[in-house]
């Protein structure tokens, strides 16, 4: 195995060098250890090009080293398996990986598309909406095309996730965001207290930003501190301490989302194990400690590889013994990156010099020229040199004088820290400006949370610890738990601390970039003010500015400090733009969890299911239901098989699995009385033993279901609905009952999944049902006449018998109880075997309804009126019911509305189409002539053409026998049709009575 | 994510609810004519803060609850049977 020639000696305090390991990058395969991001390994193997930049496709190296990395964007893994937009900073290395760089062709070093930057002057703020305005017909043929080539960075794999996802609820009393000093502190003060308490931190590993062997803690190591916090609160079993769980959105409520991942640091996920966890928090209180993000300095050049921020160079050298250079020039204008001079000169790395844009020195400044090392005050950097990677830098005193020009191969920076305001933000509190420690901290919560820590501008490690066990005790007391000695926080020597000064611009005339993911730079800033953009809202959607995945955690404040700047402003009056959910990015299938493919929407069969399988049914979807579409004989085609079982009905008999229609029972002495509210026509003289066919409106007076209902006692009605509208219907009558009229005695429930059902049809159903219920039931016409309604007892159960008819032939309904359902539908197939019983499916139940004219689902799209279905008359006038005001309106009583008719192809080729528009005239189709449409179509057995339904203006007052055209344009189909009454066939109903 | 307050079933998630639009519209007489009904149906003011609306339990026992909530915080301030007149909070948001 190679060397790893940026690997520190010693040191590294999350890796495992017992455990070396192999990952492969580009093709080509690098060693590292356990514990290492990829973002560390490819440090520590000297790689610095890790990916190219969004729009300019400029070479770009790791800036960060947490989840805020806008660089080093890779994808991870491979086939179906594979992630886009990887931060190689999160991505934890395991034996095996392999990652890809992205947004390069062909390969990383040269890039092709890096041709862009030639034209930077083109692609500058805005350059979407200007470039691309016109002319508008190059929209879809060129730009589109252009756009979805060079925009988005990696490619999303094309196959089916094949990861599991899993979503968990938690409850707790305080919920602590980030493992850091002030969210342990938090931690530690809330857990004593009893009170249930969750800790999540985003990282495989406590600590947060705290240097584990240069700060001290209690007296002892901080790194060794960080351990010994963490299993004091394992040990409190009120506690439960949450690791590489990321809290991304903060939602009503003090319902909080946070995605934990799981098994990502291993190859492959054990058995039973997810890839990811969704969790939904629901925390009384909230404590958030979430840090805060090193900002990068504006100069020309400044995002050459090799530049990096300080913090994230100390975070490399002190958890994973990685360094990104041998020779290292610090640019800083606060006193953190003193830390990092300290800290590297101890691992013996050469520091050429510390640049701080400070005019005079500090403590901590004195500090290290005490050390040795060489600090210069009032310096800025000027200008990264270097092709691919950092060699040198030019440097400049602030009124942009040239002083010198160094070598180095590492340039650290520090621009100053932003308290990480995400998730505060998140819940609607603004955040307000600090000019002290100039970044913005949360402001008055409106939530139930707290901040304490970086995250609300506290920078030192003492005064941390102290903020967050204040934190912790409070919302413990606030959220119920009894707080007894309020014990003292952990203890650190306090730093004096140097304001930092503010430096939003080094001066300069080159590409100095502010959002490193989005390719924005500072003059794309000042250019967006300069076309009028004032509010940052707007500058921020005009430039891209903070809107790329990162969600600008390192660029949004130099941003809106380079625009107040150009407003003549400061920065409060600019303010910010609001952060919203995810924090970080999350992948869909977390969201998703188990609720896809089948588990999203349930099937549902009926009782009967296997019956139709044995058959050979071809099954439909009907919602969630599955009903037979149709039964196929072996050698026909599917429209031989539909007219087959469709003739057979006509001609012999055939039964239909009905089961699937909604299906309410309804009790009460007011039953009656109900019903007439809800139907257009009247309900109180039925008689019991009797159906009847019921149409009802919505509020609005547009027809919303219909169905056949039947009165089995004085007080107990059963209805049933379309398959469609069984649930919105039920929910229409709890309002009803509930809400409108709670004084009404009724009651009823769904029976759909109580009672199955199937339709026998045609002229030998009398002969097969008496066979199949053993003359339990007399079928004869005086016994139960057409509409009527009996129960009688088969096998030992209740069954009803309806004599009602979709089909238009002689037939009857029979239910019984579900699990009751096969034995019925074999009982009845036994029978017909003497008869020519056929089963019949959905399809030629359409046409068997399309040839009686009856309407269904196509004919009830929410548009039509009872008198537009030709049912006026059915509508009551002795009673008030719903909708029954609104269906009078002008418009929807309108002479000229589109009403029910059918029409038949006259023409012997062609056929007709639901969706074609009716026009008089074929050469003159269009929106303005077309006077109405076709709804449902079939080729008819029973009459031997295409007919179909549809509606028309005028209806068949107007049109009754006239010919006109059918046009479907999608096709450049036109065709000739007569327009005719809809009952097609055997209009007078004398095949009812078989 | 809400938690409502089902008169019958206690706090539940809103997952379990679907909401079914301002309660504070009645429905009008049936002998009403066609403006009222007009109003009735389409007619509904849009307040940024609180709001009386129908939360249909259909998830649950299926019961229209009533319930006050500020549209613009998500804060839920009672909760009850159709026929509770409940307290509406005076205090009104910034438009």
């Amino acid at each position: 195995m190679t060397r790893q020639v940026n690997r520190l000696d010693a040191g590294g305090a999350w890796i495992d060098r017992d455990q070396p390991l192999k990952f492969k990058f580009d093709g080509r395969i690098y060693p590292g250890f356990a514990g290492d991001t990829l973002a560390s390994a490819l440090i520590a193997n000297g790689v610095k090009l890790m990916g190219r930049s969004f729009k300019y496709h400029r070479p770009r190296g790791v800036l960060t080293a947490g989840s805020e990395e806008p660089n080093a964007l890779v994808e991870l893994r491979t086939g179906a398996y594979r992630e886009p937009n990887t931060r190689a900073t999160m991505v934890e290395l395991f034996d095996g990986l392999i990652a890809t760089s992205q947004n390069r062709s062909p390969s990383l070093k040269f890039d092709l598309m890096a041709v862009n930057q030639l034209f930077g002057r083109f692609l500058t703020a805005g350059f979407y909406y200007k470039t691309f305005m016109w002319p508008a017909s190059f929209w879809e043929s060129v730009y589109e095309k252009i756009i979805r080539r060079s925009a988005g960075l990696g490619r999303a794999a094309t196959a089916e996730d094949p990861d599991i996802y899993e979503h968990a609820h938690a409850h707790c009393d305080v919920l602590i965001v980030g493992g850091g000093p002030a969210g342990l502190a938090a931690a530690l003060s809330a857990g004593k207290t009893g009170a249930r308490v969750i800790l999540v931190e985003e990282q495989p590993n406590a600590g947060g930003a705290v240097s584990p062997t240069r700060d001290e803690i209690d007296g002892i190591a901080a790194g060794a501190w960080v351990a010994q916090a963490i299993s004091e609160l394992d040990a409190h079993e009120n506690v439960t301490v949450m690791t590489r769980t990321t809290l991304f959105g903060y939602y009503d409520h003090n319902v909080l989302a946070a995605l934990e991942r799981v098994t990502d640091h291993l190859r492959a996920a054990p058995d039973h194990q997810p890839r990811q966890r969704l969790w939904t928090i629901r925390a009384k209180q909230v404590v958030l400690a979430c840090g805060s993000h090193e900002r990068m300095l504006t100069f020309d050049n400044n995002d050459l590889p090799g530049v990096i921020l300080s913090g994230a160079v100390r975070k490399f050298a002190e958890r994973f013994g990685a360094i990104p250079g041998r020779r290292v020039a610090i640019c800083t204008n606060n006193d953190d990156a003193y830390e990092t001079a300290h800290l590297l000169k101890v691992a013996g790395i050469e520091i050429v010099l510390v640049a701080d844009a400070r005019s005079t020195l500090g403590p901590a400044g004195q500090q290290a020229l005490a050390a040795g090392i060489r600090v210069e005050t009032g310096i800025l950097p000027a200008y990264a040199h270097g092709m691919q990677r950092v060699s040198g830098v030019s440097l400049q005193n602030i009124d942009g004088n040239f002083t010198e020009k160094v070598a180095c191969d590492l340039l650290a920076v520090s621009g100053g820290f932003s308290p990480d305001v995400n998730l505060a933000s998140q819940t609607g509190a603004a955040p307000v400006w600090r000019d002290d420690i100039l970044g913005f901290v949360p402001t008055k919560p409106v939530a139930r949370e707290r901040s304490a820590g970086a995250g609300n501008g506290v920078f030192d490690l003492r005064n941390c610890l102290i903020e967050g066990h204040a934190a912790g005790l409070e919302a413990a007391k606030t959220a119920g738990a009894k707080v007894g000695r309020k014990g003292s926080a952990p203890k650190a020597v306090s730093r004096e601390i140097t304001a930092p000064v503010a430096v939003w611009r080094c001066p300069g005339k080159g590409k100095a970039f502010v959002d490193f993911q989005n390719d924005v730079t500072a003059k794309d800033i000042q250019l967006a003010h300069q076309e009028g953009y004032v509010s940052v809202e707007h500058v921020k959607r005009y430039t891209t500015l903070g809107m790329s995945t990162d969600q600008g955690k390192i660029s949004n404040v130099n941003g809106i400090a380079l625009l107040a700047k150009a407003r003549g402003q400061d920065i409060p009056e600019v303010g910010t733009t609001r952060f919203r959910p995810p924090y970080s990015p999350v992948a869909i299938g977390a969201f998703a969890g188990h609720e896809r493919g089948k588990n999203f929407q349930p099937t549902r069969r009926t009782a009967m299911h296997e019956c139709h399988e044995k058959l050979g049914a071809v099954f439909i979807e009907a919602g969630q239901w599955l009903r037979p579409q149709y039964y196929p004989q072996p050698g026909e085609t599917v429209m031989e098989t539909i007219w087959r079982e469709a003739d057979q009905v006509r001609k012999t008999a055939g039964i239909c699995d009905v089961s699937t229609l909604g299906k309410i029972e309804i009790f009460g002495t007011d039953s009656a009385e109900f019903l007439n509210r809800l139907y257009i026509n009247g309900w109180k003289m039925l008689a019991p033993g009797k159906a009847r066919y019921g149409l009802m409106l919505r509020e609005d007076g547009h027809v919303f279901d219909d169905g056949t209902t039947s009165r089995l006692a004085d007080d107990h009605f059963f209805m049933t609905t379309t398959t469609a509208n069984a649930a919105g219907v039920l929910a229409h009558m709890e309002r009803a009952s509930q809400v409108l009229w709670p004084d009404l005695d009724v009651h009823f429930c769904s029976a759909t999944e109580q009672w199955c059902g199937v339709a026998v049809a045609g002229p030998n159903t009398r002969k097969i049902l008496g066979n199949a219920f053993g003359y339990a039931i007399d079928l004869a016409d005086d016994a139960l006449p057409f509409m009527g309604v009996r129960t009688f007892q088969w096998r030992g159960v209740t069954a009803r018998i309806f004599r009602i008819s979709f089909s238009g032939e002689l037939a009857f309904e029979v239910n019984v109880p579900w699990r009751f359902g096969a034995a019925m539908w074999d009982a009845i197939w036994a029978a017909g075997q003497d008869h020519e019983l056929v089963p019949y499916g959905t399809e030629a139940l359409n046409v068997l309804r399309i040839e009686k004219g009856h309407v269904a689902g196509n004919e009830l799209d929410g548009r039509t009126t009872a008198a537009d279905m030709g049912l006026g008359r059915m509508m009551s006038t002795k009673k008030p019911f719903v909708g029954q005001k609104m269906a009078g309106r002008v418009g929807m009583t309108a002479p000229d509305r589109a009403t029910l008719v059918g029409i038949k192809l006259v023409q012997e080729t062609g056929r007709l189409r639901g969706g074609a528009h009716l026009v008089l005239d074929k050469n003159d189709a269009n929106a303005e002539t077309s006077l109405g449409w076709i709804s449902s179509v079939t080729d008819s057995p029973g009459l031997g053409c295409w007919i179909g339904l549809g509606y028309l203006k005028g209806g068949l007052p107007a049109h009754e026998g006239a010919r006109i055209h059918a046009v479907f344009p999608m096709y450049d189909e036109a065709v000739e049709v007569e327009i005719c009454s809809p009952h097609f066939f055997d209009p007078d109903g004398e095949r009812l009575n078989g | 994510m809400h938690q409502i307050d089902c008169p019958w079933c206690g706090v539940r998630d809103e997952a379990e609810f679907q909401y079914q639009g301002d309660a504070s519209v009645t429905r009008p007489d049936p002998d009403a004519g066609e403006d009222d009904f007009f109003s009735y149906v389409y007619v509904r003011d849009n307040p940024k803060g609180w709001h009386t609306e129908w939360w249909h339990h259909n998830g649950g026992c299926r019961q229209w609850v009533k319930v006050v909530r500020n549209t613009a915080t998500h804060e839920i301030h009672a909760t009850g049977l159709p026929r509770d007149g409940l307290p509406v909070p005076q205090a009104r948001l910034k438009p």
